[in-house]
């Protein structure tokens, strides 16, 4: 659930959120045959026209709020223009919907809309259409999947009561709608990373019509983007996108139309890649690494993406209070082996908190805790006491990658350590969450993250929060994160950051394991195949067809 | 005649609702929250964790929710997915495809199966019976999934005889390959199991006698014989068409057809109630059927069963 993603070729200064400066950017500096770092994106025909195929999940939603579901957004990522999208090489904000993002004090955010947006149906993009749409996502009792999203702008508490009581209002307090292209957006407390969040698609805008008939919506969404829909959304067989013509901003596509097919196997997905019936795929499975390397060549690329493994420790068992046995724990599992079994050496054992594509990121940032060295971790487990009774091991059954270097780790631990009594707590995935969201867990848990934004913030707040499944707390880390928040500078901001991670990894209660590699390939049909690692995946108008 | 199906069809109700309900309440009582379960690692907002589980009934006692379902149903809602679609609507979309499945493997079943069955059973202990016999061996051991991979991979994408997945190109191309997956298994036992049956039956009395009556080899093979032999077959084979509609999981998995076994397996991990009752519920009708056609056959293969 995670889209393809590459490393900046070199590291960049962080884009500067500065008061006031944000965003003046030069129209489009994603157009024409943008590389991708190291992507064999030149390749290919470079002529318009022609149309290709995707290989994809079945979404489950395709109205932008109603969705956080990665295939959902490959799609809704042709159909709507967002009101900013990210650079593909290093991920700072870049203009599309809007012209402008800006803020004195990161609480108080202008949005400044490009005036000649329309959606397919031919209404025009104001900033009602946005606003309508970000109170549709984040009124509770709607249920739709984005909802927490907008959970930092002002009045969103009166929308999502507690249980049993009625929400006080429909609407957002801190949405003002101060003309047709310009939106006033008020946060909670100060948020420096804001812009960025205004390239996830559940802050689309949205037509009329999606409120008048939302069933029909969802089945044939009306967007604002590069692409519109060709017939309705085919559910588990196809969903076909062609060319709209009206579409004005700065990602015209260069092919016709896009069609995605709709597979249940990713298995049979690639084989139809093979046999020549679908164009490009961007989930290849791990275990095809070596068949597609062979088939494809240099039309075959491994990129690092934002998605993250973690062993989670459940703090409120005394036995694992000991930040010392929590980093004996760590030290005592062979990353590069395990990855190198299970992930055929497409992941990548993780040293920090956060994935290297992530500005902020530091090679060893984890040091020799996230190293594996049995010697030295056997002799932390036993200064710090050893460890008593049975040692549980919670993960789901979705993919059974999971058990199987779950077994791996327990393997390890027994041998290094000399923990012996291991048991599995293997269950669906629909029991593991709510036992994990309320402390319930009786052992180490596997903890995955997948991005909303390239943010250090995300990471830290997203797996640290006060809520957090490991039950650790530390006033001085929230106290960071507020800071890195509220940060006037992107610099400052990230120093902030990386105090922060410094804490809990010198804590340890999430052990960092390993980083998730996207593998794509594609045929000899399509060139200009340009899949980043942020939420835009794969960049649908970019992609040229030899037809 | 006329009552024995009518009294067949009226048992028909307690056995549905018995079903609908030990499904439903085998769903209920998995632990876990299945809203929970579709946003994984992420946060729900408690707020929207709420709607959810009053749109889906799921804070309701098991009996009041099973009331709430079954009074839908009368009125012909089969509830909704969880995304959004109505059940009906899904079984609909989805029946037309594992119908065409169920009834090409079943078809390839009661045509290739009983041939090659009696092809073997009038050779006995021949090159012939010996070649059914290792074959339908080695078919029965290998697991349905290494079948329809290397089909996949060597019908459709190697040689291109057939479509590698999905259902674009329609009846018949692109069921003749999934549908000779699925059915591989049943086709392996209806041959042996008709070979069996003939064998034993050519050793009896009134085979003798036919033949002694001077009756042609042919007539005496199918008119007395076959008809008697199929029995057992008959009875498998009926039973066998439910099993093919309900045991498509692996095969519509693998050919990317989007049937109803598809839409069990994800709605059982998803743990939408209403969807999979009201799949299975259309299961257990199709059993039920192919259990009466079964019975009413016996009555046209041997007049000593009638049911009158």
């Amino acid at each position: 659930m995670h889209t393809p993603r590459h490393r900046p070729s070199h590291a960049r200064p962080w884009p500067a959120l500065a008061a006031a400066t944000l965003l003046a950017l030069a129209l489009c500096a994603c157009g024409g045959t943008a590389d991708g770092g190291g992507n064999s994106a030149d390749q290919g025909p470079g002529t318009p026209g022609g149309t290709y195929t995707v290989a994809l999940t079945e979404p489950n939603h395709l109205t932008p709020g109603q969705t956080t579901d990665s295939y959902a957004i490959q799609v809704i990522q042709g159909l709507f223009d967002t009101p900013v999208t990210l650079d593909p090489k290093d991920g700072h904000v870049l203009p599309l919907a809007a012209a402008s993002v800006e803020s004195t004090d990161q609480k108080v955010w202008t949005v400044k809309l490009r005036p000649d947006g329309v959606f397919h149906n031919g209404e025009k993009v104001t900033a009602q259409s946005f606003a309508d749409a970000w109170n549709a996502a984040a009124y509770g009792p709607n249920g739709w999947e984005s909802n927490y999203y907008f959970a930092q702008i002002e009045g969103y508490a009166d929308l999502n009561p507690g249980k049993d009581q009625q929400p006080k209002s429909d609407k957002l307090s801190g949405l003002k709608v101060v003309d047709d292209t310009t939106l006033q957006v008020t946060l909670s407390a100060p948020f420096s990373q804001f812009p960025m969040l205004l390239a996830f698609t559940a802050f689309a805008p949205l037509p009329r019509a999606a409120f008048t008939d939302p069933k029909a919506f969802d089945a044939h969404p009306i967007g604002n983007g590069p692409f519109q829909m060709d017939g309705d959304w085919a559910h588990d067989q196809k969903i076909a996108l062609t060319k709209a013509p009206a579409y004005a901003g700065s990602r015209k596509p260069m092919a016709d139309g896009v069609t995605f097919k709709i597979f249940t196997s990713k298995d049979t997905a690639f084989t139809e890649l093979q046999a020549g019936n679908v164009d490009i795929m961007t989930t290849v499975p791990a275990a095809r690494a070596p068949e597609a390397k062979r088939s494809f060549g240099d039309r075959y690329s491994v990129r690092p993406s934002g998605t993250m493994d973690y062993l989670g420790l459940p703090l409120w068992d005394p036995r694992f209070k000991n930040p010392d046995l929590r980093r004996a724990l760590s030290m005592a599992i062979d990353r590069p082996g395990v990855t190198q079994a299970i992930y055929n050496g497409v992941f990548k054992p993780a040293d920090s908190i956060v994935a290297p594509m992530i500005p902020g990121h530091r090679d060893g940032a984890c040091g020799e805790a996230c190293a594996y060295d049995p010697a030295k971790a056997k002799a932390l487990f036993d200064k710090a006491g050893g460890f008593s009774g049975p040692l549980e091991l919670y993960f789901s059954n979705s993919d059974p990658t999971y058990e199987q270097w779950m077994t791996a780790v327990a393997n390890q631990l027994k041998q290094n350590l000399g923990i012996q009594d291991i048991t599995f707590k293997k269950m669906a995935s629909a029991d593991l969450g709510p036992i994990l969201n309320k402390r319930q867990g009786t052992g180490p848990y596997r903890q995955n993250w997948v991005i909303d934004y390239p943010s250090m913030q995300n990471y830290l707040d997203g797996l640290y929060n006060p809520d957090n499944r490991m039950g650790w707390s530390d006033p001085q880390f929230d106290a960071l994160i507020a800071r890195g928040n509220a940060a006037k500078d992107g610099k400052d901001g990230l120093a902030a950051y990386q105090q922060a991670e410094d804490l809990a990894l010198q804590q340890m209660p999430l052990i960092p394991l390993w980083n998730w590699q996207d593998q794509s390939a594609w045929s000899d049909k399509v060139g200009h195949v340009l899949i980043d690692p942020y939420v835009t995946g794969l960049h649908l108008d970019q992609v040229t067809v030899r037809h | 005649m006329g009552r024995f199906v009518a009294r067949r069809l009226l048992h028909a109700i307690p056995v549905l609702l018995a079903t609908t309900f030990l499904i439903y309440a085998l769903v209920f009582v998995l632990p876990g929250d299945p809203i929970q379960g579709l946003a994984g690692d992420r946060p729900v907002p408690p707020s929207v964790l709420a709607e959810l589980h009053r749109r889906y009934h799921l804070d309701d006692p098991l009996v009041v929710q099973y009331a709430k379902y079954l009074g839908g149903l009368f009125t012909g809602d089969f509830g909704t997915t969880f995304r959004g679609q109505p059940v009906g609507d899904v079984i609909a979309e989805r029946w037309q495809v594992t119908v065409r499945l169920g009834l090409t493997a079943w078809f390839f079943e009661v045509v290739l199966g009983i041939a090659l069955g009696v092809w073997a059973g009038l050779n006995k202990g021949r090159w012939a019976d010996n070649l059914v016999l290792g074959a339908t061996t080695v078919v029965i051991a290998v697991p349905v999934y290494v079948v329809g991979y290397l089909a996949q991979l060597v019908l459709g994408v190697r040689l291109g005889w057939f479509p590698v997945s999905g259902g674009d190109a329609g009846w018949p191309a692109a069921y003749v390959l999934p549908g000779l997956v699925l059915a591989s298994f049943g086709l392996a036992y209806v041959a042996r199991l008709t070979r069996a049956s003939l064998v034993e039956n050519l050793r009896a009395d009134y085979v003798r006698t036919a033949d002694a009556k001077g009756l042609s080899r042919r007539r005496v093979v199918i008119g007395h014989t076959l008809r008697n032999s199929l029995i057992p077959v008959v009875t498998f084979l009926g039973v066998e068409l439910g099993s093919l509609m309900a045991g498509a999981i692996v095969t519509e998995y693998i050919f990317n057809l989007p049937g109803i076994g598809q839409q069990v397996f994800q709605s059982i991990q998803l743990r939408e109630g209403p969807t999979v009752v009201g799949i299975t519920t259309a299961l257990v009708l199709v059993f039920i059927l192919a259990n009466l056609v079964v019975d009413l056959l016996y009555g046209l293969l041997d007049p000593r069963i009638r049911h009158d």
